[in-house]
């Protein structure tokens, strides 16, 4: 049997990868294929608690996780694709007509 | 010991099984699941092979024509020939093509068209794998299907590729919904998502299926596996007359084969889970002896040869019909069908 | 599950996901998401969550990246144009998250599992993940379960009103 300390150093792996990328990377896709990475490390810790604790509250948060994932999703892609018709660039660090 | 178990390290552990008694075991419980998957692709492979000259023999007919008739008597070994062209075509990939991506598209698109084969079973306890949640798995892999296409639209880098593609994408996306929510009247009947449970609950009901109290869910089911299977009227992907090919207008020899064959094992999986989940599956109205899955058989060829008598009737769809009939007609249906299936449910139990 | 299963899998999830964060072009970074996504439900199928494993494939593979792909598509981002892929300041960014990980790795000592629960595996293999789910989820949770289709309601009407043309 796999310890749970293993799992959890997984997940916080996973999850790093993810805080690199979206703290690194200039393209807002990617950016937004890192939230979705570190989404997936919460969730597998969540399941893997749940497993260890014989405990259903951990699948339905990965249940709530994987909704609002999709919302999220949705909702940060279309504005992606508004700013992009409106500024012609998909990079972060281009778009910053806010500053003063 | 099972397999599964030394898999997921559970169980008394692999100390529990006595060494070699173990081994064999796994290696017994192996060899059957090998068997069993190469006895399946090779009768799914020849029915592939044949169901390319039932088609056109059919279509034929249906347009006062004779259809292939050099190869063979009556043209019988067409599809042995066919597959020889196709094999010793030269290869050709463009130039500026996304390689890898070329060469995984048509790969991703035939597993995922056979591997929801898997869990479909043939007759009473005879199926590859017999899994709890088998409805959810074959949603799951036809949801796959989505990448072959989308996959092979981008990476040829053509625009009549790429136009097919995403049509295609976005009308699988589309039909998907309908087809899952069309499922979920079986999966309230039968209170399973396994097939075997589901053939099994279809007993209690007049002939033997659930096509009948769910023929709402039924028709729903089967526009969306035409669309799904991008089978007329609802080929707009490979719209010969617009877009040369669709998505697979750079593909060529084995490749295109693979295309080719992704779309008839899709088809004959589709027919498989609508035998499976409204049609009784194995049973039948009267017991046929030695062979277990005869009416299985039946029920496909007659499936399959709606779809032929579907594509030669049927006119294509344009793109806009196609998702308006997809979004405002097949969903709310569907929704409906739910709605409807509980309603019944709670009435008969109350 | 079996160590090496696991050892496997870990393996695979990070190099994927790290393969996939530094890749230049975005379509090839979304596929190895989803090779990455297939490894993570084998993990919850040894997890016991076989109902998860579905609808990670079900949501996540077959309808969240393929909005991915589609926006990529759309918008024409073959690669990344315009040079570099990661920002300026970039070793900002990696120094935090290896000082993250440095510290949770060591926070991660600390872990206690709390009082367990009443649903063994036993008791989940008896009913099914399946029922046994949808039971907590419509009694117990319910609240959380309306909201969240109300996200959803709210995520439709945005995306359409975002995304689409005005002209339209």
């Amino acid at each position: 049997m796999v310890p749970v300390q293993w799992y959890v150093w997984l997940g916080l792996a996973l999850f790093m990868v993810g805080v690199f990328g979206f703290l690194t990377r200039r393209s807002i896709i990617m950016m937004f294929l890192s939230i979705e990475i570190m989404l997936n490390a919460v969730n597998l810790l969540f399941v893997a608690f749940a497993h260890f604790l014989n405990d259903l509250r951990g699948h339905m948060m990965v249940i709530f996780i994987i909704t609002v994932a999709a919302a999220e999703a949705a909702m940060g892609l279309a504005i992606l694709v508004s700013v992009v018709r409106n500024r012609l660039s998909a990079h972060v660090d281009e778009i910053k007509q806010m500053k003063g | 010991m099972n397999l599964f178990d030394l898999w997921m390290g559970t169980s008394q552990g692999i100390q529990g099984a006595s060494g070699a008694a173990g081994a064999a075991g796994i290696a017994l419980q192996l060899a059957i699941i090998i068997i069993k998957v190469a006895v399946i692709v090779g009768v799914l492979m020849v029915h592939v092979t044949w169901a390319t000259y039932f088609e056109r023999k059919t279509i034929g007919h249906m347009q006062v024509r004779l259809g292939p008739m050099r190869v063979g008597p009556h043209g019988f070994l067409q599809p042995i020939a066919d597959f020889i062209k196709l094999f010793f075509k030269e290869d050709v990939i463009p130039a500026s093509a996304d390689k890898p991506v070329f060469f995984v598209a048509p790969v991703i698109s035939i597993f995922a068209t056979m591997s929801a084969v898997a869990v479909i079973p043939i007759f009473s306890g005879f199926e590859i794998a017999d899994i709890n949640i088998g409805l959810l798995y074959i949603l799951a892999m036809s949801s796959l299907s989505a990448y072959g296409v989308i996959m092979a639209g981008w990476a040829s880098n053509s625009k009549y590729s790429f136009l097919g593609g995403l049509r295609s994408s976005a009308q699988v996306i589309s039909y998907e919904v309908a087809m899952g929510l069309s499922l979920v009247g079986v999966m309230m009947m039968a209170g399973s998502l396994n097939l075997t449970e589901i053939v099994k609950a279809q007993q209690k009901y007049p002939l033997g299926i659930f096509a009948i109290p769910q023929i709402l869910g039924f028709f729903v089911f089967m526009v969306s596996a035409f669309a799904e299977t991008n089978r007329t009227p609802f080929d707009l992907p490979e719209a010969e007359s617009e877009l040369v090919a669709g998505y697979f207008t750079e593909y060529s020899g084995m490749r295109f084969a693979l295309f080719y064959v992704a779309e008839y094992i899709g088809m004959i999986g589709m027919s498989l889970v609508a035998i499976t989940c409204f049609l009784g599956g194995w049973t039948g109205p009267f017991h046929i002896p030695y062979v277990p899955f005869a009416w299985l058989l039946i029920k496909l060829y007659l499936m399959i040869f709606l779809f032929y008598w579907v594509r030669a009737t049927v006119p294509r769809y344009r793109y806009d019909q196609l998702m308006k009939l997809g979004w405002k007609f097949l969903i709310p249906l569907a929704l409906f069908n739910i709605v409807l299936t509980g309603a019944v449910k709670l009435l008969v139990k109350a | 599950m079996n160590p090496i299963v696991f050892g496997y899998l870990a393996a695979a999830i990070l190099l994927l996901s790290l393969l996939a964060v530094t890749n230049k072009n975005p379509v090839h970074a979304i596929l190895l998401v989803i090779v990455m996504f297939f490894h993570m439900a084998v993990m919850y199928i040894g997890l016991g969550a076989e109902f998860l494993a579905a609808v990670q494939v079900i949501v996540y593979a077959g309808a969240i990246l393929v909005l991915f792909l589609f926006v990529v598509f759309v918008l024409n981002i073959r690669e990344e144009t315009g040079g570099e892929r990661f920002s300026s300041v970039w070793p900002f960014g990696l120094s935090i998250a290896t000082g993250l990980l440095l510290l949770a790795v060591i926070l991660s000592g600390k872990v206690r599992l709390g009082a367990m629960g009443p649903y063994t595996p036993q008791v989940i293999a008896a009913e099914t993940h399946t029922k046994i789910l949808g039971r907590v989820l419509y009694t117990d949770y319910i609240l959380p379960f309306e909201i969240s289709s109300l996200i959803l309601l709210v995520a439709v009407v945005g995306a359409i009103t975002l995304a689409g043309r005005e002209d339209r």
